[in-house]
């Protein structure tokens, strides 16, 4: 098993928060993610090991939510809100801006590793829209001469 | 009526969901909330009331779910088992998935006032002598979950949380979880598999989630707003919390308006405020340059509502006047400048992404719905392709589907259908959009939209 022992601390402290450790797996996937960015196969097998589910229910699971990375992505997460709220403030304005400074289509990843650009259903602030997300940072509203500054704070 | 919450000369115990807010909004603290009298509903709960007492206060206040569907709040918490003889442990969960596009009131409620959340889950875990709280929080909420770690740090430190609450005998805790992501997530029972980590589809029903819910045992779920009701309710009592609205379903709720007016937002204002209020005066009206065409009142699974409508009370009662629904609240303006088919299309595709794939007409019937208005937005079009949208929205009605994705995702359809059929028959007449703004996902190389000059008051 490749867990480091700061993984396994951490896998432990989650799994007391669910009544078995089958039920801790959407959450322990999540930890495991934290760490790594994504879940490769490897990682994935040794999490059915750990937590006594088979890969199969664990794939059930990753490959159902849209925040779960199967595949490598980048250092940041940019996630630009589509939901009609955001879309007549000026997502396609905003959407085209980011894809501009980033150099790559929705769904992919810069070549230096930098960002992987995704959409996302509505984020909540419509009354801040059109609204971006950048890992865990909410923007919005958004303009398009804004998008240069905003992802050059990432490094 | 001076004292309206919302209006000038109201106080501020008048507006129970935003008064321990801080006006630098950041959450506030135990001691914010404390000061502003919070904790107390907890404290009389504990200290004054048997458990069904409080959820007969929570049923004679008329509190309706504010997740959408509107079921009285009480009545679903008197069905949990009571009693030694009781499965256990029983379970409160909170609903924070909130991923239906154009609702954003829970974000806003959670990370400015994270005790009122906790307090309203313990007072359900009270009246429903439940031992565990889960609230079910969705991935992009990473200042709520802050802002709501921060609270359950303080209340466990404090005795408002954890064994023995507050010397009373009750015990109580919450944890934290949040999902993987995805709009199915938020139906009961789909969060329910999700909390589990199964495959998170929805579950047939009976058994209801009050008797075999969370791990098979007695579930409440409900919506962050509706637990936030609830501490003042039990504090101030059901005559006071009826007196707060102006129609007789009692309270206030946070209402929201986005779109292209002046001060977009949420308001804590009287259940019942007419729409064209909340528009026209707390929201600072239309900016200059664009006129309301229509509102959906709740979120897109709700039906628009068209601008010669919009004196409608909102409340529960009243918006099935105007053939919706009150939803989550929060409103999202349709401009004049902005096409109705475009946005229709756009909630579609969401739908359609979104659709868990269980049951035929919504994996399959979206999917066509969606193509077809795509068609008829890029002037692909048929004569005879709104009969057979119209013919869809009846496929997906409620007793043909497995749960309530696919019958809320034909009512903004069908609405738009109703108000605006020259704007589908013109698209199809001239082969395509007449509106600038009109591409909700086309490639950026492809997307007109993209060239064009950023209208008026998008900064
Ligand atoms: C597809 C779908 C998504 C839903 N999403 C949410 C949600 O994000 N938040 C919510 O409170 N209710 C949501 N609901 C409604 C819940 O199923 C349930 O009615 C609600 O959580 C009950 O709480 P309440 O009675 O306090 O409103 C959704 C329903 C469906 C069918
Ligand atoms: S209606 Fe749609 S979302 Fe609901 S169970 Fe059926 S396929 Fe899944």
């Amino acid at each position: 098993m490749s867990f480091s022992d700061e993984e396994i601390r951490q896998l432990d402290a989650i799994i007391g928060h669910y009544p078995d450790r089958r039920a801790a797996a959407a959450t322990a996937m999540r930890v495991v993610q934290a760490r790594r960015r994504w879940l490769s196969d490897d990682a994935l097998a040794d999490l059915g090991e750990y937590l006594g589910v088979t890969v199969a229910e664990l794939d059930g699971i990753a490959t159902f939510g849209n925040m779960v990375f199967r595949k490598p992505v980048g250092r940041h997460i940019v996630l630009v809100c589509d939901s009609f709220a955001c879309w007549s403030l000026g997502y396609a304005e905003l959407r085209a801006a980011v894809e501009a400074e980033l150099g790559v289509g929705m769904g992919q990843t810069t070549e230096d590793g930098r960002f992987t650009l995704l959409p996302i259903v509505c984020l909540g602030a419509c009354d801040r829209g059109p609204a971006m997300m950048v890992d865990d940072h909410l923007h919005g509203p958004v303009a398009p001469d804004q998008v240069a500054e905003i992802l050059g704070g990432y490094s | 009526m001076s004292s309206r919450p919302g209006l000038p000369g109201s106080s501020a115990e008048d507006r129970p969901f935003t008064r321990a807010m801080r006006a630098d909004g950041r959450p506030a603290t135990l001691d914010d909330y404390v000061a502003a009298g919070g904790y107390e509903g907890l404290r009389r709960a504990v200290a004054e009331l048997k458990p069904p007492e409080v959820t007969s206060l929570v049923t004679e206040s008329g509190l309706r779910g504010r997740g959408g569907a509107g079921y009285s709040t009480g009545r679903k918490w008197s069905t949990m088992p009571l009693g030694p003889d009781a499965p256990r442990p029983k379970y409160i969960v909170c609903n924070a998935d909130e991923m239906e596009p154009g609702s954003f009131k829970d974000r806003f409620l959670m990370e400015r006032n994270p005790h009122l959340l906790l307090e309203g889950m313990l007072l359900a875990g009270f009246a429903t002598e439940a031992d565990e709280g889960y609230v079910f929080l969705r991935a992009q909420y990473d200042a709520s979950y802050a802002a709501l770690q921060g609270a359950i740090g303080e209340a466990r430190e404090r005795g408002y949380l954890g064994e023995d609450i507050l010397g009373s005998g009750f015990s109580f805790d919450i944890e934290l979880h949040t999902s993987i992501g995805r709009y199915i997530c938020g139906e009961a029972s789909a969060m329910l598999n999700a909390l589990e980590s199964q495959r998170p589809n929805p579950r047939a029903r009976p058994p209801h989630m009050t008797g075999a819910g969370l791990f098979s045992r007695p579930t409440v779920v409900n919506n962050v707003e509706s637990y936030m009701a609830v501490p003042a309710i039990v504090r101030h009592g059901v005559d006071w919390w009826k007196g707060l609205s102006i129609t007789d379903e009692g309270g206030t709720k946070i209402f929201g308006v986005a779109g292209r007016v002046a001060n977009p937002g949420c308001f804590e204002l009287p259940m019942g405020v007419p729409m064209r209020e909340l528009i026209e005066v707390h929201a600072g009206g239309m900016l200059p340059g664009y006129a309301l065409r229509a509102v959906s009142p709740g979120g897109a699974s709700t039906s628009l509502v068209g601008a010669h409508e919009i004196d409608v009370p909102l409340g529960f009662a009243t918006m099935g006047e105007v053939h919706s629904r009150l939803g989550t609240g929060t409103l999202v303006i349709l401009d004049d400048q902005t096409c109705p088919v475009g946005m229709t299309l756009n909630m579609m595709q969401f739908f359609a992404q979104e659709s868990c794939g269980w049951c035929t007409p919504c994996r399959e019937g979206l999917q066509w719905m969606a193509a077809l208005l795509e068609d008829i937005e890029y002037g692909r079009g048929r004569p005879g392709d709104l009969e057979v949208l119209a013919e869809g929205t009846w496929f997906m009605e409620s007793d043909k589907c497995f749960c309530d994705l696919a019958p809320g995702a034909t009512q903004p359809l069908e609405s738009a259908l109703r108000l605006f059929p020259e704007e589908f028959a013109r698209h199809i007449a001239d082969g395509g959009c007449p509106y600038r703004r009109h591409s909700s996902d086309a490639p950026a190389a492809e997307a007109p939209a993209a060239e064009a000059p950023v209208l008026e008051g998008t900064t």
